[in-house]
């Protein structure tokens, strides 16, 4: 009785399960599947479907969803009605809907019943046209993937077939091979790869290109064959399908009821490619829609632009405007109908012979009217909107400049409804990391053990590489830059260049570095195309000459002899060795040979090479060791170490020049010799002699060189971020080759050393909140458990051992100087915008490390709060660090950043910079991409509770504004009137830097509207440390409490959340994957892109999409008027004196391809003007074209056309036998050409397309109605056009009534624009003009234009100025002229400029306290700088400093100016003030 | 766009292929591609690629070079000539560059055969193997089509103005006389005076039975040379009623013999009577308009008849096509409208209307111009035509005429107005000065802005012409 029971239950929910399946779409389906898992619980268990677990299998797995996938909103069947239903959801359609349902009430009918419903219709069936293609396509999408194929295990066969995707079930097993697809979210069973590893590629999921480890669950890795389904007996349970793709847990529970934990490194996600491994099996645990690949897949998103907000106010106010005529008709009605004291015969009464009172007759009169006047709101215009948005989408996507050659990608726009706020756009947030800079790290510098070693060679091979890539810089300029960078930052052990030898040895490796690139990097320079992160210049580090001589020292000596006494150089010998052990070992780099593109590196004997015992190991060393001494060092080291360093490095580049030569063959034959006598594991070694892979160094470690010149197989390291690439580049560079890495052994090559194979014990990854990554390793030699750390130096400086213990004193004094002196280093990297991270290692004993390991492998274990268990096991980990070393990774702005920058910023674009990298980084790199002057006085919030940071920001408004008063005053006085508003208001020449801790008290509602006011004041703020979250908060806040038009830019998962809160999001698809694309709105590949969108496509299609929009009101106000003023003539009757037919159609074909052509085509000013000149962006920022004005003067407009349009034909046909239809027809076509023509006057270029298009409107009415008119006799009723326009064709009066009524009503338009054109041209226009010119005259005009602004410039500039000097009011006169002079290179102005800026307050004071009196010998100087300078600064509007730069006289003019004006005691910014206005 | 796990097997030769994409100076195409849009020859979009492509031997080059105090002396100045001269775009400079170029590739060691890209061509030109998402640069994607850019100055549409002005007047005084020279007179027999002879029958109804006539003297001053028209003109009443207007069976009125038995439903409350289908059906055949209007000429106090011709006064098509009689057996109308019972109001039935079988029954003229239903309140319908005897005579010479009415139809309940018109027409139709007096009117304004226009173009204009922008 009770298995009935239970079956019919069993069967309900199988019943339910499906259905939950059938109709769950694409959006909701997490739900569902959520909601059919929870039958189960929190937990998911999978069973394998296999005999001893049948009974089970059915009752458990069989209730989770199959590998069906179906992402179709609707089916067949239920395409109408859901489709009628969803747009339906449209209030305007509603509107519409409820026309039509008020047509059939019969006491107001107006038209014919099915007339109405035609507009309707046509919409609807439009939108579901394109639904239902747009269905189709993800039909047949679906189709395709769920009929893909794949092995599944089958137990009726008992051995894998060949099944669908559709087919696979959670609890399959399920055999890939190489290259497939992996179906479904599956446990990692089996792989082929000995160490259980399988790789996959994630580029499917996030676009990540690199390989990806997998790892066998732990307990299968080690079986031998491949897993037999029928003997798997265990259990696997997991958590509920959800989208986080980094987390996975759960368990496997054997049948002995052990548990073997469960993490993302055992699951493959569903969308993934097997690569690199021949076979992997697998079971599944979540199908279909609950994979997390699907769960993930949240499809398009939809914003809504501020346009559309503004035409849906817009459209209010002509539902006002129709109530309004509509109640004119019914009372007028009512008013007509009470002035007979008896029924008139043309009022027909009503069945019972009675007429209804006016009153009521009026009040029904109202709805007629309604249905008459339906076409003010103007269905189409929704449609139109659409279909002239996807046009513009078309056009932005097609456009060529945005196709970044290297990446072959161009840009992507993935919402499609937000062009045209790219017109409006007043903020601009963006990242820097990957945004603003390459993303491309750089290995520059590196401190080991408080010893800094700064790879000048590095350095200029960077800047070589850097006149490569913007031939267009003016080489003087780049001069300027690279003299003021080596004279000015020297570190204390670098070498001292002067000015003509370093231009010198500069020239000769800008020349020769490209040619050692391309024989240097042949070695994975062909194959850097699908990969990340491996271009040539992150690969090829230059090691540091001083660094690679103690690196020559390095060997098994230092080791053994470390063993015995700890002298200074052995010990700083140990922590290079250490620090580029760390390097190379602390990352999760994945190491593949580039001959074969994605194929594991299989290296025979040294991968698998058992850890070695440690006499082995010894033995080894002792070989090379006395290798070692047996050969004598070569004469160069001697002679480079003894010369000085600047002549070294000449010799150094002659010395690669030779190597570029054939020459080198024989140096590779020579060395090759020792190479063969070499131990035996060497000669395993895949040999590859085709590689001529020297690297420079070789000579000087001719010792080591046995080892070293061993043919070094071409690697590939793939990283999952660019700084570990450049860091494990930077190792391999000193001969610290990463050679391997597999889940438990890492086999580094390491020069001295050979090759060293490391236990692998743990990796406990980077997270934001740790902010480091350590790894866990035994090594080789001292056989110890060594942690290696690397992180962000906040955190990792307090991790560091301090110095408690008594008794160790010596080397702990030492470690306290050494991370001083880093510290040091730290903070001079930082200023220069260099990454910085720390390196440490702690050696641990076997019995701690057992201790821990303890803990964590609890930890690992636990489903519920794993990760902060985790996190806890990685703190306590990481504690008592030895501090290594430092490095410094150079991240290289993008190109164009600058330049695109400050067109935004002359756009009227404020940008904001949000970055978690730290203070000193952001800043240099704000000023490195311009993003903060030079002149920018710098305002720095750093306060540790929310009232001094009020007291603070209070404080600097309050200086800010006494400034800009002082400074008002003083340009009266002077009578510089010229300050233009537009520029004054964003520009005041200040720049807020703020970092993540402060931002958080300055976010609390309490303090938010000064800090906002005080950014308003800012022309560019600086967020420093901020997490993801609070650069959402951060956007959120702008735009909604300034109401401003936001743009968030990123390219990494930290900015996703940024990016979906703006109103505009940019997606950078760069080196970090794919998450800030798939979240964003636009994904570009470069920064500078932002420009020509942004300038460009947003204010064409701002401008395209008003003007469209306002036309629709104007088209649809003045026919419907027409209408409205024969309601005088009719008695308020709702009679239309034109068809029926004619009336609908007229907005559905005639008059509806022009307006959509106008909206995707037209063009106001060329693209190369609007490059050229970014001032003409605020006009569409501040929505010139579309404010209140332009609205009603449209409607007014309409209303004057509609009127002339009616009273020409009115008093021409007065009193004339002339019947309604008639009388409409003259109307109706003069309506047409009315509206055809307006559109000519207000399309600013037609081509050919437009003529087409405005001829084939009219063409297509005249023969519809003649058509139409020679057709239809009876089938019309009640109106009845036979013959009308046939008749009319032939009537003169019919062409002169259309000519003059045509010609009237578009006259004030006509006027108004001709007018506006000769007398009020604005800026579009004007720029318009420049269109006409020779591409010389366009030159000069632009540049006068320029010239135009720079009168606002000089305003900002006066503004900037002050801020200049009041920071550096404090310094020694030496310092800041240091800072001033070399103003090229602004970076490292940032540092002297930064340091001061808290001494901003008491220099406000002084300003304003001093006076105005001029030094007449100053004046006297100025005036003759004057004269030098002012074609200077006529020509370059704002960079007035760059400018100086650039023409060496000026320059030197210049520092006598600031010098002399230090020595007095004028107040600088008035001298300075002075000294612009003088210029103009 | 990754995305879709279609399977992409990794084909080796893809990272040959792209290879040339690959190399580092691509930077500088992004500024070529600027300068292409930038510049105006048809032609030049091919130079930028070249020059980017130049843009490098000039480094490479310098890298061969020995090292040596000609690189220390001429180091700034080398690059930088050798650059210019590339983007110049000295073809054979630029093409040795190109060759070494590439020469240089197949040196390292990796002959770019495989996907068959040539190592140097693959950067200018190609892509033939490799499909890249590069968009197409046509003119019409990269919105580049040529294009009429009007600029509206005062100084351009000058011309216009003055054109418009100069077509226009002569138009309006064309008009203007035209409308002139016709011929038109009116008079108004409503009868709401107590001096017209009409009021007697101010107030008569539908349903009187027996005519009330009165009789209207008036002397016409010239002479009406051409054909006469007359019209009946009504004021006041409004024939364009929404629902009077829809108040008609077109279907029935085109013969349809189901119609004729079944009105359609628009005709309600018109549509039956005593259980019989009314033809024709409708309010706006209910309420035709029903006056007899005769002429006579007074001549020696004889009155002479004019002849009134009754037919060629509807429009063809309406007559011929649009309104048919019911079909059937035999031309017997009676017969035909069998069945049906006439309107309300009407005296007679529709096959009563006239003696002349063809301007009988629904094809009555005077009944399809009635149907035609007037655009406005005030209206004149078309009665009579009064054609021209002979050439010597005029059509209606000036003198003393009576107007003879048959009072029927009844306007004074809603303050109706009743006239009779004589008009005769020219091409424009009658007589209007609106449109004359407007051409005019607009022709002038437009020479008059023209001429300000001018002042206007010659006062401020110049500064729009000249490419000087001021603020």
């Amino acid at each position: 009785m009770a298995v009935p029971i239970r079956w019919a239950r069993y069967r309900w929910h199988q019943l339910t399960a499906t259905e939950d399946r059938e109709g769950s779409s694409s959006s909701n389906s997490s739900n569902k599947c959520y909601q059919s898992s929870k039958t189960n619980g929190k937990h998911r268990i999978v069973i394998p479907c296999l005999g001893h677990f049948k009974e089970e299998y059915e009752k458990v797995s069989k209730l989770y969803m199959n590998n069906r996938i179906r992402t179709t909103k609707y089916t067949l069947l239920n395409f109408l009605p859901r489709n009628l239903f969803e747009q339906f959801h449209r209030v305007a359609n509603l509107y519409f809907l409820f026309l039509v349902v008020l047509n059939w009430v019969p006491l107001v009918e107006a038209f014919q019943k099915e007339i109405t419903m035609l507009p309707l219709v046509a919409v609807l069936a439009i939108i579901a046209v394109k639904d239902g293609l747009e269905d189709y396509s993800k039909y047949k999408m679906d189709k395709q993937i769920n009929n893909l194929l794949t092995k599944v295990y089958r137990r009726k066969e008992k051995k894998y077939v060949d099944e669908c995707w559709k087919n696979v079930n959670v609890g399959d097993f399920i055999r890939l091979s190489r290259n497939e697809i992996i179906p479904a979210d599956m446990v990692l069973l089996y792989s082929s790869d000995l160490d259980g590893i399988c790789y996959i590629e994630t580029a499917g999921l996030d676009g990540e290109t690199n390989l990806k480890q997998r790892q066998v669950v732990r307990g299968y890795s080690e079986q031998v064959s491949e897993i037999d389904p029928e003997k798997f007996s265990s259990r696997i349970e997991c958590e509920s399908p959800n989208n986080d793709l980094s987390h996975f847990r759960g368990f496997v529970e054997h049948s002995n009821k052990d548990r073997v934990g469960l993490s993302k490194e055992n699951l493959l996600l569903r969308g993934c490619t097997i690569r690199n491994t021949e076979a992997v099996v697998g079971i599944v645990v979540y199908a279909g829609h609950e994979t997390k690949a699907m769960l993930n897949n949240s499809g398009p998103h939809y914003k809504r632009s501020k346009l559309e907000r503004k035409v849906n106010t817009d459209i209010l106010w002509c539902v006002l405007l129709l109530i309004l005529m509509c109640l004119t008709g019914a009372i007028g009605h009512g008013i007509w109908l009470s002035r007979y004291s008896e029924i008139p015969f043309f009022n027909i009464p009503e069945s019972d012979g009675k007429s209804i009172p006016p009153t009521l007759a009026g009040f029904n009169m109202f709805w007629t009217m309604i249905i008459l006047l339906q076409v003010l709101i103007p269905i189409s215009l929704y449609v139109s909107i659409e279909i002239v948005k996807l046009g513009q989408i078309y056009l932005i996507q097609n456009d060529i400049d945005f196709y970044h050659e290297k990446t072959d990608s161009t840009i992507q726009c993935r919402a499609l409804n937000i062009a045209e706020d790219l017109g409006q756009i007043q903020y601009i947030f963006s990242d820097k990391t990957g945004t603003l800079t390459e993303n491309k790290m750089v290995f520059r510098r590196c401190s080991i053990a408080g010893q800094e070693y700064c790879h000048e060679e590095n350095a200029k091979r960077l800047e070589s590489y850097q006149e490569m890539d913007s031939e267009d810089e003016d080489s003087a300029d780049r001069h300027c830059g690279s003299l003021t960078h080596m004279s000015k930052w020297q570190g204390h052990n670098c070498r001292d260049v002067n000015e003509p030898l370093n231009r010198k040895s500069l020239n000769q490796l800008s020349c020769s570095y490209p040619a050692l690139g391309g024989e240097d990097g042949a070695g994975n320079f062909p194959h850097s195309g699908p990969l990340a992160f491996s271009s040539p210049i992150e690969t090829d580090v230059v090691p540091d000459t001083q660094l690679l001589e103690k690196f020559s020292q390095i060997s098994s000596d230092s080791y053994q002899r470390s063993k015995e006494a700890s002298s200074k150089l052995s010990l700083e010998t140990m922590y290079i060795t250490d620090f580029f052990l760390a390097l190379a070992i602390c990352n999760t780099v994945v190491v593949s040979v580039p001959n074969q593109p994605r194929q594991k590196m299989r290296h025979s004997s040294l991968g698998r090479m058992p850890i070695k015992s440690l006499e082995e190991i010894r033995q080894m060393f002792q070989r090379l060791s006395v290798r070692r001494l047996s050969s004598s060092p070569p004469p160069s080291v001697k002679e480079s170490s003894s010369e000085s360093p600047s002549s070294f490095v000449r010799k150094l580049s002659i010395f690669r020049m030779k190597l570029a030569s054939p020459a080198l063959n024989g140096a590779a034959q020579r060395t090759a010799e020792p190479h063969h006598t070499n131990s035996p594991e060497n000669s395993k070694v895949p040999q590859e002699l085709d590689t001529v892979k020297v690297v420079a160094g070789c000579e000087h470690n001719g010792a080591a060189s046995s080892i070293e010149l061993s043919p070094l197989p071409k690697i590939c390291y793939e990283a999952e971020s660019p700084d570990e690439a450049a860091l494990v580049h930077a190792a391999r560079a000193y001969k610290c080759i990463l050679r391997s890495r597999t889940p438990d052994q890492v086999t580094v090559d390491f020069t001295g050393l050979g090759p060293l194979t490391f236990q692998l014990l743990h990796i406990l990854p980077f997270d934001s909140v740790r902010k480091r990554m350590s790894v866990v390793v035994r090594h080789p030699v001292s056989n110890k458990v060594v942690v290696f750390t690397k992180g962000a130096d906040s955190v990792m400086m307090d991790l560091l051992r301090t110095a408690s213990e008594v008794g160790t004193s010596c080397s702990e004094m030492e470690q306290k100087e050494i991370k001083e002196r880093t510290q040091k280093h730290l903070d001079d990297y930082a200023r220069r915008g260099l990454r910085t991270l720390c390196i440490a290692k702690k050696v641990m004993s076997d019995a701690e490390y057992a201790e821990w390991l303890n803990h964590h492998f609890l930890a690992e274990t636990s489903i519920d709060n794993r990760e902060e268990l985790l996190l806890e096991s990685a703190i306590r980990l990481e504690t008592e660090l030895t501090l290594l070393g430092a490095t410094g990774i150079e991240d290289r702005l993008q190109e164009g950043v600058p330049d695109t920058i400050q067109a935004l910023r002359k756009a009227g674009i404020k940008i904001w910079m949000l970055t978690g990298d730290k203070r000193e980084t952001a800043v240099s790199i704000a000023y490195a991409c311009k993003l903060l002057e030079p002149d920018d006085r710098i305002f720095t919030l750093k306060s540790q509770s929310r009232d001094a940071c009020a007291l603070v920001m209070n404080k600097i408004l309050e200086g800010i504004q006494k400034n800009t008063s002082a400074k008002k005053k003083t340009s009266q006085k002077l009578g510089n009137v010229s300050t233009s508003p537009t520029t004054q208001a964003p520009g005041f020449g200040a720049g807020l830097v703020i970092d993540g801790r402060t931002l958080e008290h300055v976010l609390h509602d309490s303090i938010q509207s000064i800090f906002l006011e005080l950014t308003e004041k800012c022309r560019a703020v600086v967020c420093c440390r901020a997490t993801p979250l609070q650069k959402s908060v951060l956007v959120r806040l702008v735009r909604n409490k300034l109401k401003a038009v936001t743009l968030a830019v990123g390219d990494g998962a930290n900015d996703v959340s940024m990016i979906q809160v703006a109103d505009t999001g940019v997606g950078i698809s760069g080196q970090e994957g794919m998450q800030a694309v798939m979240a964003s709105d636009f994904a570009i590949s470069q920064f500078r892109h932002l420009r020509k969108l942004l300038l460009v496509h947003g204010h064409w299609c701002y401008t395209r999409l008003t003007n469209m929009v306002l036309y629709f009101f104007y088209k649809n106000v003045t026919y419907v008027n027409l209408l409205f003023w024969y309601q005088f003539f009719c008695g308020f009757s709702g009679t239309s004196m034109t068809d029926y037919w004619i009336l609908i159609l007229f907005n559905l074909l005639f008059t509806s391809v022009p307006p959509i052509i106008y909206g995707v085509l037209d063009k106001d000013v060329s693209a190369e003007i609007l490059m050229q000149l970014p001032q003409l962006y605020m006009m569409s920022q501040k929505s010139v074209a579309y404010l209140p004005s332009p609205f009603w003067m449209t409607l007014l407009d309409a209303f004057y056309q509609s009127l002339v349009c009616f009273f020409v034909p009115y008093f021409t046909y007065y009193g004339s036998d002339i019947d309604i239809l008639s009388f409409g027809n003259p109307i109706n076509t003069a309506a047409l050409f009315i509206i055809l023509f307006h559109l000519l006057i207000e399309c600013k270029s037609v081509t050919w397309i437009h003529t087409v298009v405005i001829v084939g409107s009219i063409l297509f009415y005249f023969v519809f109605t003649l058509a139409f008119g020679a057709t239809c006799k009876t089938h019309n009723p009640p109106s009845n056009s036979y013959w009308i326009m046939e008749k009319h064709m032939t009537d003169p009066v019919f062409y002169l009534v259309c000519l003059l009524t045509t010609c009237v009503a578009l006259l004030p338009r006509y006027l108004l624009r001709v007018l506006q054109g000769t007398l009020f041209p604005s800026p579009v226009l004007r720029a318009k003009h420049l269109d006409r010119l020779t591409p010389e005259e366009q030159r000069g005009a632009i540049k006068r234009w320029k010239d135009d602004c720079i009168v606002n410039c000089r305003a900002e500039f006066q503004a900037t100025s002050g801020s200049s000097s009041s920071a550096t009011g404090a310094v020694s006169e030496e310092e800041s002229i240091a800072s001033l002079l070399p103003t090229c290179k602004p970076p490292f102005q940032a540092c002297s400029r930064d340091e001061k800026d808290t001494s901003f307050l008491p220099d406000i004071q002084d300003e304003s306290g001093s006076t105005n009196g001029l030094n007449s010998e100053k004046t006297k100087f100025l005036n003759s700088s004057k004269e030098t300078n002012s074609d200077t600064f006529g020509a370059n509007n704002s960079c007035a400093k760059a400018s100086v730069c650039a023409s060496g006289g000026a320059s030197s003019a210049l520092s006598l100016a600031y010098k002399a004006r230090l020595n007095s005691g004028l107040c600088e910014e008035d001298a300075l003030m002075y000294f612009t206005k003088l210029e103009c | 766009m990754r995305g879709g796990p279609c399977p992409a097997p990794a084909a080796p030769s893809s990272a040959h292929a792209q290879r040339p994409r690959g190399r580092p100076p691509a930077p500088g195409d992004a500024a070529g591609g600027w300068e292409r849009v930038s510049s105006r020859a048809p032609g030049a979009s091919l130079l930028p690629r070249l020059s980017a492509q130049a843009r490098r031997p000039p480094v490479t080059c310098g890298g061969w070079r020995p090292v040596g105090d000609a690189g220390l002396r001429g180091s700034p100045a080398v690059p930088v000539a050798a650059r210019g001269a590339g983007r110049r775009g000295g073809s054979g400079r630029v093409g040795a560059m190109a060759v070494n170029y590439s020469a240089k590739e197949e040196a390292d060691g990796h002959p770019s055969g495989g996907v068959g890209v040539p190592g140097g061509g693959a950067v200018g030109g190609g892509g033939g193997a490799v499909k890249t998402r590069k968009p197409d640069n046509t003119a019409f994607k990269q919105q580049r089509l040529p294009a009429w850019q009007p600029i509206l100055t005062a100084g351009t549409v000058l011309p216009a103005f003055f054109i418009i002005g100069l077509i226009f007047i002569p138009i309006g005084i064309g008009i203007f006389v035209t409308s002139n020279n016709i011929r038109e007179y009116e008079i108004d027999y409503t009868g709401t005076e107590p001096s017209s002879p009409c009021n007697k029958c101010l107030n008569v109804s539908w349903d009187s039975t027996t005519p009330c006539t009165c009789t209207i003297n008036f002397t016409l001053e010239h002479s009406f040379e051409s054909n006469v028209f007359m019209y009946y003109g009504l004021s006041n009443f409004y024939q364009n009623h929404r629902r009077y207007v829809k108040s008609r069976d077109d279907s029935q009125l085109n013969g349809d013999n189901s119609s004729l038995l079944n009105p359609s439903k628009e005709c309600e409350p018109y549509r039956t009577n005593e259980d019989k289908p009314i033809a024709p059906c409708g309010a706006i055949a209910n309420s035709m308009f029903n006056d007899t209007l005769e002429l006579y000429r007074i001549e020696n106090d004889t009155r002479t008849p004019i002849t009134l011709i009754k037919k060629g006064i509807a429009w063809w098509t309406d007559k011929n096509v649009k309104f048919r009689n019911p079909t059937g057996d035999g031309n017997n109308l009676t017969a035909l409208f069998q069945g049906t019972t006439k309107p309300v109001n009407w005296p007679k039935p529709v096959y009563m209307l006239d003696s002349e079988p063809d301007n009988n029954g629904f094809i009555n003229e005077d009944f399809i111009v009635w149907m035609r239903t007037a655009a406005l309140p005030t209206f004149r319908k078309l009665y009579r035509l009064i054609e021209r005897k002979d050439n010597l005579q005029p059509t209606l010479q000036a003198g003393k005429y009576s107007l003879d009415i048959a009072y029927n139809y009844p306007v004074h309940s809603f303050d109706g107005r009743k006239r009779m018109i004589l008009s005769t027409i020219s091409w424009m139709g009658g007589k209007n000065p609106f449109l004359g007096i407007a051409y005019i009117t607009v022709g002038s304004i437009c020479f008059f802005l023209g001429v300000v226009l001018l002042i206007i173009h010659h006062k401020y204009g110049n500064r729009n012409t000249s490419a000087d922008i001021p603020n």
